[in-house]
C-alpha cells in the first residue's frame, strides 16, 4: 500500500481518491463523502511528515468505510431510514485503530440496510452496481466497500461479514476480502446484526495489505467482551501444505465457470506442492437453514433497540407511545429487515422455539464438529464463495429464498466462528469476476493470508 | 408451511410494526416460503447433540467495576433523541 511521503503527499492521495469517487458516482458506491474533514486530516499527516514525526503505518492512505461503523464524520445510517439522521457521538474501535495509524476515511459506503442482504439492493438509498458490469449486483451486504476497492478509488475498505457479506462482494468484484476468526477485531461501535456471527474485516487488492490491516486492528478491547487477546500479531504463520476439498461441495448446483475457476485454483495449489485431501461434510447442506434461523433470531433481538425514542428517525404523526414504536419502525425498516425480524420472532416464539431455534443451535454443533474433523485431515479447505457469479440487478428481489440460496457456501464459516479469505479467481467469458475462498481453523487467519499471497506469487510465475 | 393472517398480525405485534394490508399480505407469502425452506432442517438428526449458542472461546470476561471517562457525555446522548427537554427524552403521553 502506498503511504504518504514528502514527495507523495497525503493531501494529493486523498484528493485523487475523492476525485475518483465523484468520477464513478453512477456506481453508487458511497452514501456520503467526508471531503472537508478528510482533506483537513490529510494536511495534518503532511505536517507530521514535514516535522519528521512518525505518521503511522497507514499514513495518508484514503479508505472507504462501510456505513455501519460509527464515527464522528457524517451520519452513520447503516443505509437505513431509521438511522438516517444518526450522528454518532462515539468512534468504533476499528476506525480508531486505523486512524491512529494515519488512515483517512473519505466516505461511507452503501450496503444492504442493516447488512441484511446479499446484493446491496436492500439499501434505503438504492443499489450499488458491480464494478465490472453495471447491469449486475455488487454483492452484499458490503457491496459499496468491495466496489470502492475494485474501481481503484481506495486501496482498502472496511466491511462486516455475518454470513458472507465481505467474501461474496469481494469475489463478485475481483478483490481480496477477509472474514477473520470470530472475536479477532473489536465490534465496539459497529451496528449489531447477529452477535454470535458478526465479524469485522476488510477488502484490499492483495493478501499482504489485508495482513497489515489485521495486524493493526486485531486484539482485545475492554469495550467488547467478545474480543480475543491479540493472537494475530505475535504468531508466526504455520506453513499450510494440505488442502481439503469437500467431496459433495455442489451443495446446490455450482455454475460450470465457477467450477472451472475452482479447479484451476486447485491446480495452482498442487503446483505449489500442496497435497489434496477429500472431505466428507454432509451436514454443510443444512448450514443455510441453520443460518436463516439463528441469524434472524439475533436480528429480532438486536434491532429492537431501534424504537424511534432515543435516537434515529421518529414518525412525527404518532400520537401514542405504541404508535411511535409501530410507525417509526414500520417506516424506518426495509422489507428485508421486516422479514428477518418477523422470522426471528417466529423461531423464538413459544411452540416453535424447540423445533427451530434450539434445533438450529444443535445443528450448529454438528457443523462445528464436521469442521473439527476436517481440520484433523487437512490444514485448510478450498471452496467456491458462491454457487453462481454476480447476478443481474433485480434478479432475486421478488424471491427472498432464491436470494438466500446464494449464501449457501459462505454461511457455514460464520456459524463455526472460523476464518475465510476470498481471493480472485479469474472471470467468466462475459468478464464477470469470480472468486474462491480459503477456509481455516480458528486463529489460522495469518496462515490463510500467507497461502493467499503465495498463490498470487505462483500465478505471476 | 401455511402461515395465517392472524399469525402475521401476531408476529407484527411482537415486532412492533404497524403494517399496511399490502405489506402484511406480501409478508405472509414471503414468510411461508422462508419457513418452508428452514423447515428442511428437520431432516438432520440431532438426537443427543448439545446446542452451541455462541462460538467465543472464552467465558466470564471480567472487568473492574469502575467508572471510566467516556467519549460521549449525557448532553451528547440526549442530543441524539428526536425530542428532549430538561435532560430527559420526550415521548407522547403514556397515561
Amino acid at each position: 500500500m502506498q503511504i504518504a511521503t514528502k514527495e507523495h503527499t497525503a493531501v494529493e492521495m486523498v484528493k485523487a481518491a475523492l476525485e475518483k469517487a465523484k468520477q464513478y458516482e453512477d456506481y453508487h458506491v458511497f452514501v456520503s463523502l467526508n471531503e472537508e474533514i478528510a482533506l483537513k486530516k490529510a494536511a495534518e499527516i503532511d505536517a507530521k511528515i514535514k516535522k519528521g514525526e512518525n505518521p503511522g503505518r497507514l499514513a495518508g492512505v484514503p479508505y472507504a468505510c462501510k456505513d455501519n461503523f460509527l464515527s464522528k464524520e457524517g451520519n452513520t445510517t447503516a443505509s437505513s431510514k431509521i438511522l438516517e439522521p444518526f450522528k454518532s457521538p462515539i468512534t468504533a474501535t476499528a476506525i480508531k485503530k486505523l486512524e491512529d495509524e494515519g488512515a483517512i476515511m473519505i466516505g461511507r459506503t452503501n450496503m444492504d440496510s442493516f447488512a441484511h442482504g446479499s446484493s446491496t439492493e436492500n439499501s434505503y438509498f438504492g443499489p450499488t452496481k458491480n464494478a465490472h458490469d453495471k447491469t449486475r449486483v455488487a454483492g452484499g451486504s458490503s457491496g459499496g466497500s468491495a466496489v470502492a476497492v475494485a474501481l481503484g478509488i481506495v486501496p482498502f475498505a472496511t466491511g462486516t461479514d455475518t454470513g458472507g457479506s465481505i467474501r461474496q462482494p469481494a469475489s463478485f468484484n475481483g478483490v481480496y476480502g477477509i472474514k477473520p476468526t470470530y472475536g479477532t477485531i473489536s465490534r465496539y461501535g459497529v451496528v449489531a446484526m447477529a452477535s454470535s456471527t458478526d465479524c469485522i474485516g476488510f477488502f484490499a487488492d492483495s493478501a499482504e495489505d489485508l495482513d497489515l490491516l489485521m495486524d493493526i486492528c486485531a486484539g482485545q478491547d475492554p469495550y467488547d467482551m467478545t474480543t480475543l487477546p491479540d493472537y494475530y500479531t505475535e504468531e508466526a504463520p504455520h506453513s499450510f501444505n494440505k488442502v481439503g476439498v469437500i467431496k459433495d461441495f455442489d451443495l446446490s448446483k455450482v455454475d460450470p465457470e465457477i467450477k472451472a475457476a475452482f479447479d484451476h485454483k486447485l491446480e495452482t495449489l498442487k503446483s505449489m506442492g500442496m497435497e489434496v485431501v477429500e472431505l466428507d461434510m454432509p451436514a454443510l447442506k443444512y448450514a443455510l437453514a441453520v443460518y436463516y434461523i439463528i441469524v434472524p433470531a439475533e436480528i429480532s433481538s438486536n434491532l429492537s433497540r431501534h424504537d424511534g425514542i432515543r435516537y434515529g428517525y421518529r414518525n412525527e404523526e404518532a400520537k401514542s407511545l405504541d404508535e411511535v414504536y409501530g410507525k417509526s419502525r414500520n417506516d424506518g425498516f426495509m422489507p428485508e429487515n421486516k422479514r428477518r425480524i418477523m422470522i426471528g420472532n417466529f423461531v423464538l416464539s413459544s411452540g416453535f422455539y424447540d423445533a427451530y431455534y434450539n434445533k438450529a443451535q444443535k445443528a450448529r454443533t454438528v457443523i462445528i464438529k464436521q469442521y473439527e474433523d476436517a481440520f484433523k485431515k487437512c490444514d485448510f479447505i478450498l471452496t467456491p464463495v458462491t454457487p453462481n457469479p454476480a447476478f443481474k440487478l433485480g434478479e432475486h428481489t421478488s424471491d427472498p429464498v432464491s436470494m438466500y440460496l446464494e449464501d449457501i457456501m459462505s454461511v457455514p464459516l460464520n456459524l463455526a466462528g472460523i476464518p475465510g479469505v476470498a481471493i480472485p479467481a479469474g472471470e467468466t467469458k462475459d468478464s464477470i469476476s469470480l472468486g474462491v475462498q480459503l477456509v481455516g481453523p480458528r486463529r489460522s487467519d495469518k496462515a490463510l493470508l500467507k497461502v493467499a499471497a503465495d498463490i498470487a506469487k505462483q500465478e505471476e510465475k | 408451511m401455511e402461515i395465517t393472517r392472524e399469525e402475521i398480525d401476531h408476529l407484527a405485534m411482537l415486532s412492533n410494526f404497524s403494517l399496511t394490508d399490502n405489506e402484511a399480505e406480501s409478508l405472509q407469502s414471503d414468510l411461508e416460503n422462508i419457513i418452508g425452506y428452514i423447515s428442511e432442517l428437520k431432516e438432520l438428526d440431532t438426537e443427543g447433540v448439545e446446542p452451541t449458542y455462541q462460538v467465543f472461546e472464552m467465558e466470564n470476561v471480567w472487568r473492574d467495576d469502575e467508572i471510566q471517562p467516556q467519549e460521549a457525555d449525557r448532553e451528547a446522548l440526549l442530543a441524539l433523541a428526536p425530542a428532549a427537554e430538561d435532560h430527559q427524552i420526550k415521548v407522547p403521553k403514556v397515561l
